[in-house]
């Protein structure tokens, strides 16, 4: 379950956002993609369990999961969800839009 | 939530990659096989769809097996390390103990003790599990996924990441089809095409050698055209 290790590693990237700053993490903002290999409820659960002690520890976490989308690498097309990944029109493989996202977002901090 | 007065939210826009550091490192050791020509494969698959059978069956093949060498990822023990060694292969074994996967930083690790003289392609085995390792980027220049005929014909339809970032899958155990009645090739090769844009299959068997030759030529010209590329750039 690699969850754990993608968590300590947005922890490390929130806290290298964070610097030096006086602040408390209130919020952290996430999109994972939908073929990205990150299964949403073991991220949710690791970052409950392992959060704990670190400057994450009072923040929110929220997923915005990206649907994955397949599209023509030639004319642009999207390719129908399940379907070949190669364009029926121009014949030639699909490229991948949008869905293979691990990004932080933003963060919102509470500065006293 | 309750905030005091003496408090503000202040939103920080960021849009990083969680995993930049292994990205950074990555690219690291990518910069590395390049400097020194070499072709670096990451084969993953599921636990004894025949990764290291495969290896094997490579460096039996191949004229001058010290071209090829392997650093094999597995929780616990070196055997397969230990098997490709036996094979003519050069090998290392990365332990990872609890991680389900290898990242860039134990690859890194594993190369400043690992002699890559004369080598050409280096085989990176990793950890037998068709999610995780799909995940991490470690600075190789082709992803080849081992699959078995065995495993069922959905299998790439239920690990579609796996799938989508390979470029060639290895299928491997046909000698065992004339036992297998109800497993369809065509059905796996038609759910590959769903989840791999350009899908590029050797059907491959260390034990009858079918397909040895094919993968060897596909590594060649991969290789030639990697040579060719940096020349280019050069």
């Amino acid at each position: 379950m690699h969850e754990y290790s993608i968590v300590q590693s947005l922890v490390d990237s929130v806290a290298a956002a964070v610097g030096d700053r006086e602040a408390t993490v209130r919020r952290i903002d996430v999109a994972i993609g939908e073929v990205a290999g990150v299964d949403y409820g073991l991220l949710t659960t690791a970052f409950e369990v392992f959060r704990d002690g670190t400057l994450c520890e009072h923040a929110e976490l929220t997923i915005d999961r990206i649907p994955a989308r397949w599209e023509c690498a030639r004319c642009g097309v999207d390719l129908p969800r399940g379907g070949f990944l190669r364009c029926a029109r121009c014949n030639v493989p699909a490229r991948l839009a949008a869905g293979d996202e691990i990004v932080l977002q933003r963060i919102e901090l509470e500065v006293a | 939530m309750c905030q005091d007065r003496n408090t503000k939210p202040e939103p920080l826009e960021l849009q990083t990659r969680i995993l930049s550091r292994n990205d950074s490192m990555a690219a690291h050791n990518r910069e590395h096989f390049l400097e020194r020509g070499i072709f670096t494969v990451n084969v993953m698959g599921s636990p004894g769809s025949g990764k290291t059978a495969v290896l094997e069956a490579t460096a039996r093949a191949f004229d001058d097996a010290r071209r090829f060498a392997a650093l094999a990822g597995d929780l616990a023990t070196d055997n397969d390390a230990a098997r490709l060694r036996r094979a003519g292969m050069r090998a290392g074994a990365i332990e990872t103990v609890q991680a389900c996967h290898l990242d860039a930083e134990m690859v890194h690790h594993e190369l400043h003790h690992f002699d890559l003289d004369g080598v050409d392609y280096l085989f990176i085995e990793n950890v037998g599990n068709l999610v995780c390792p799909a995940v991490y980027d470690l600075g190789q220049r082709a992803n080849v996924v081992v699959l078995s005929v065995t495993e069922g014909e959905d299998k790439p339809l239920k690990y579609p990441t796996m799938f989508a970032k390979a470029d060639l899958v290895l299928l491997t155990k046909g000698d065992l089809l004339p036992h297998l009645p109800s497993v369809n090739v065509s059905a796996i090769l038609d759910a590959l095409a769903r989840v791999m844009p350009n899908p590029r299959v050797i059907a491959i068997s260390p034990l009858t050698g079918q397909g040895v030759s094919d993968w060897i030529t596909w590594l060649t010209m991969c290789r030639e055209s990697m040579l060719a590329m940096l020349e280019v750039y050069a």
